[in-house]
C-alpha cells in the first residue's frame, strides 16, 4: 500500500473543511483516540473540539465514516501569574487520550502550566415515572397519587457531558511542551523546557520529578528539553529530545531521578554541512515511538529520521522534508520560521511516516518503497470527492506546469500538527485554523 | 558599487553581484554577514527579553548562535565587544546575501559570492521591517557597511550582557529590561518599542501578527495595549523622519 494509496486521497468531509468558529483560533494540537473513533483538537483560545466518526451507513454511501462534531468545551482560560507579572496563555499545547476503560472517554489537555483530566460521558436515557414529582420536577399533589410505579429509563436525545475530573497544577516552572500517558494506564508524564514530572492520574497535589536538566547557574544553560514520550509497551522506558538534536532513552527502574540516560541517540555532525544554523536546525521538535515500540521517529527543521532503539550511533533512515530551504536558513532565522516546531506521525503499521511543511504542504514517506509525496491541504483540494494532487516544489532547472517555486512558498501557511488514524488510512491535518480530514478511499485497510 | 552589490535583489542580478564582489571582498563580505547575523541575534535576544513570557528554547538557541559567532570571531581576532546599543542600530540593508552565511566556513575561502537575496519573496516581517529601520539609518551615518573596523565603544564586554539576559529570563519581570538597558539612550529604545509592538506583545510566535505594522492580533494580553498605542505614535514619528 504505502503512498500509491494516498495519491487517491479524498477529503472525508462533504463540502468545506471544518473551520474554527472564530477565525483567530488557530488549531494547536490534533489527536486521534486509541480506536480512531474520536478526534480531538485544541486551539489557541483554550477550546477543545472533539469529532466523532459516524458509522458507515448503506443509505448514504458517500458519507461513509465522516467525522462530525461530538463535543466542544472550554478547557483552559487565560491566567495571570501575579508573582511574576506574567500572563499564562490558554493555548492548548497537547491533548492525549487515556485508554478507554468504561463507557466514558477521558483525555488530558494541557496549556503551558496546567494539565487537566476531562471525562466525556454520554447520556441518552433519562428516568421517567417518578412517584413524588412530575415530568418537570415539581412536587406532585399527594392526593393524586393512587398507585406506586417504578421509574423507567426512557431514551432521550443524545447529550454529551464533559467534566473536569482532575486539575494538575503548579507542577511546572517552565512551559509544558509534551504529555504522555504510560502504558500502565495509571501514570503519565509532563515535560517542560528543563524538567519532566511523573504524575499519578488520581493524585493532583503531588508529582515526582524524574528529569531535571536545569543547571545550577542559569548562565550555563545551553540545552533544553523539546519533547518526550513513554514507550508504548514498556512502562519503565521513556524518551526525551533536546534542542541540540539528541535523544535520551531513560529507564525509571534504574534510579528515581533519570538524569543519567540509559541510551543516548545522537548523529555526529556532518562537517561539510556546518553553519551557524546547524544547531538550530538539528533541534528536535517532535519524537514519536513507532506502534511496534522498536523505532523512534524524530523531526528536526529539515528532516525526519527513524531511529532503531538498538542503535544509538545514527538514525537508520533520514528523509528530507524540504531541503530546498537549506540555502534560505538565514532569512528563515530572520523571520523566526526556523524556530517552527513541526510534528511527525506514524501510520498504524509503521510503514509510512508523515509530517507537515510550509505553504500548507504535508509530506509522506513510504519506508518500504522509499517513495515520497507532497500534498496540499487547501480548500480546492477539499471539494467533495476531489482527489489530492501531488505537489512539487521546483528548485531551478526544469519547471513543470503546476510546480511552485521556492520563492513563492507562503511561510505563514504552516502545517505543524498532523495525526494518523491508529488503524486506517485516515489523516487529520491542521492548517492554521482549518482542520482537514482525508481518507484513502481505495485502500481503507492498512497493510 | 558596494551598495549595488549588497542590495537585496532577485536571482536575475547575479552577474552584477559577481562583478561587484571580487575575490578580496568575499572574505570581508563574510565578516560583514557574520556581523549582521550577530547584530540580528542580539536584537532577537533583546526582543525575547522584553516580551511577556520569553520562549526559553528559542532564547537558548539564539544565545548559542551568538556564542558560536563570538568564538569564531575571537579565533579570527576580529572580535570586538558589542554593545546592545550598537546592535540595535544596525541598518537592515546590511542583511544581504544571506546565503553566504548559510554555507560552511570552509566554503567561504574563494567561494563565489552568492546570488543576491533570492529570498526577497519569503513571507514574514523582513520586508515589513525595512521601512521602519531604513528611517533609522540616516541617524547613524557611521555604521555604514564599508566601515568594517571602525572603533567601537567598550561597554564592559559581551559576556556580561548575555549572562544578564539569561539571569533575567529566569526572574522575569518588566523591570529587569529597564535595568539591563538603563544607560541606553532613547532612539534605541524607540526601535525596540517598535519591534516589540510588531512582534505582537504576548508571544514571540513566528510570523504571527507580523504582517506589516498593523496592531497585533487581539490576544489575551492586555499589558500590550498601551504598547500598541505607543507603537502607532512611534511609527508616525519614524515615518516623518
Amino acid at each position: 500500500m504505502g503512498l500509491s494509496a494516498f495519491s487517491k486521497c479524498l477529503p472525508i468531509q462533504e463540502g468545506q473543511p471544518w473551520e474554527m468558529k472564530t477565525p483567530a483560533d488557530i488549531i494547536s494540537t490534533v489527536e486521534f483516540n486509541h480506536t480512531g473513533e474520536l478526534l480531538a483538537t485544541g486551539d489557541k483560545g483554550g477550546r477543545v473540539v472533539i469529532f466523532q466518526r459516524e458509522p458507515e451507513s448503506k443509505n448514504a454511501p458517500h458519507s461513509q465514516g465522516e467525522y462530525d462534531v461530538y463535543s466542544t468545551f472550554q478547557s483552559h482560560e487565560p491566567e495571570f501569574d501575579y508573582l511574576k507579572s506574567l500572563e499564562i496563555e490558554e493555548k492548548i499545547n497537547k491533548i492525549k487520550w487515556l485508554p478507554q476503560q468504561n463507557a466514558a472517554h477521558s483525555l488530558l489537555s494541557t496549556n503551558d502550566k496546567t494539565i487537566k483530566l476531562w471525562k466525556i460521558t454520554e447520556r441518552d436515557k433519562r428516568p421517567e415515572g417518578y412517584n413524588l414529582k412530575d415530568e418537570e420536577g415539581k412536587l406532585k399533589d399527594l392526593s393524586t397519587v393512587t398507585s406506586l410505579q417504578v421509574p423507567v429509563l426512557k431514551p432521550m436525545d443524545l447529550m454529551v457531558e464533559v467534566s473536569p475530573r482532575r486539575i494538575f497544577a503548579n507542577g511546572h516552572t517552565y512551559h509544558i511542551n509534551s504529555i504522555s500517558v504510560n502504558s500502565d494506564c495509571e501514570t503519565y508524564m509532563s515535560a517542560d523546557d528543563l524538567r519532566i514530572n511523573l504524575w499519578h492520574l488520581a493524585i493532583t497535589d503531588r508529582s515526582f520529578n524524574i528529569v531535571d536538566i536545569k543547571p545550577a547557574n542559569m548562565e550555563d544553560l545551553t540545552e533544553v528539553i523539546t519533547a518526550s514520550e513513554f514507550h508504548p509497551h514498556h512502562c519503565n522506558l521513556f524518551v526525551y529530545s533536546s534542542s541540540k538534536g539528541s535523544l535520551r532513552l531513560c529507564d525509571m527502574r534504574a534510579a528515581a531521578l533519570c538524569d543519567k540516560h540509559s541510551k543516548l541517540f545522537e548523529e555526529p555532525e556532518d562537517p561539510s554541512n556546518r553553519s551557524f544554523f546547524s544547531e538550530i536546525i538539528s533541534s528536535v521538535s517532535d519524537v514519536k515511538f513507532s506502534h511496534s515500540g522498536r523505532y523512534m521517529l524524530t523531526r528536526d527543521y529539515l528532516t525526519v529520521k527513524v531511529w532503531d532503539l538498538n542503535m544509538e550511533a545514527r538514525p537508520i533512515e533520514t528523509y528530507q522534508v524540504h531541503d530546498y530551504l537549506r540555502s534560505k536558513l538565514c532569512s528563515l532565522y530572520e523571520n523566526d520560521c526556523i524556530f517552527d516546531k513541526f510534528e511527525c506521525a506514524w501510520n498504524g503499521s509503521d510503514s509510512v511516516i508523515m509530517t507537515g511543511a510550509y505553504n500548507n504542504f504535508f509530506r509522506m514517506f513510504d519506508r518500504n518503497t522509499k517513495r515520497d509525496v507532497t500534498l496540499e491541504a487547501s480548500r480546492e483540494s477539499s471539494k467533495p470527492r476531489a482527489v489530492l494532487k501531488p505537489r512539487r516544489v521546483c528548485v531551478g532547472g526544469k519547471r513543470r506546469r503546476d510546480d511552485i517555486s521556492v520563492d513563492s512558498l507562503d511561510f505563514t501557511k504552516k502545517i505543524l500538527h498532523t495525526a494518523w488514524h491508529p488503524a486506517e488510512n485516515i489523516i487529520a491535518i491542521a492548517a492554521t485554523n482549518n482542520l482537514y480530514i482525508f481518507q484513502d478511499k481505495v485502500n481503507s485497510e492498512m497493510h | 558599487m558596494f551598495t549595488r552589490g549588497l542590495k537585496r535583489k532577485c536571482v536575475g542580478h547575479e552577474e552584477d553581484m559577481e562583478g561587484a564582489l571580487a575575490g578580496l571582498k568575499t572574505v570581508s563580505s563574510y565578516s560583514l554577514q557574520r556581523q549582521s547575523l550577530l547584530d540580528m541575534s542580539l536584537v532577537k535576544l533583546q526582543l525575547c527579553h522584553m516580551l511577556v513570557e520569553p520562549n526559553l528554547c528559542r532564547s537558548v538557541l539564539i544565545a548559542n548562535t551568538v556564542r558560536q559567532i563570538q568564538e569564531e570571531m575571537t579565533q579570527d581576532g576580529t572580535w570586538r565587544s558589542v554593545t546592545p546599543q550598537e546592535a540595535g542600530r544596525a541598518p537592515l540593508d546590511r542583511l544581504v546575501s544571506t546565503e553566504i552565511l548559510c554555507r560552511s566556513a570552509w566554503e567561504q575561502e574563494g567561494a563565489r559570492p552568492a546570488p543576491g537575496l533570492g529570498d526577497g519573496h519569503v513571507q514574514g516581517p523582513v520586508s515589513d521591517l525595512c521601512p521602519v529601520t531604513s528611517a533609522q539609518a540616516p541617524r547613524h551615518p557611521q555604521s555604514g557597511i564599508w566601515e568594517l573596523d571602525g572603533p567601537r565603544e567598550d561597554r564592559g564586554g559581551f559576556h556580561k550582557s548575555l549572562d544578564q539576559i539569561f539571569e533575567t529570563l529566569e526572574t522575569k519581570n518588566p523591570g529587569c529590561m529597564e535595568e539591563l538597558f538603563s544607560d541606553v539612550d532613547s532612539p534605541y529604545y524607540d526601535l525596540d518599542t517598535v519591534l516589540t509592538g510588531m512582534v505582537g506583545g504576548a508571544r514571540p510566535g513566528p510570523c504571527e501578527g507580523l504582517e506589516g505594522l498593523a496592531p497585533a492580533t487581539p490576544g489575551p494580553s492586555s499589558s500590550c495595549k498601551s504598547d500598541l498605542g505607543e507603537l502607532d505614535h512611534v511609527v508616525e514619528i519614524l515615518v516623518e523622519t
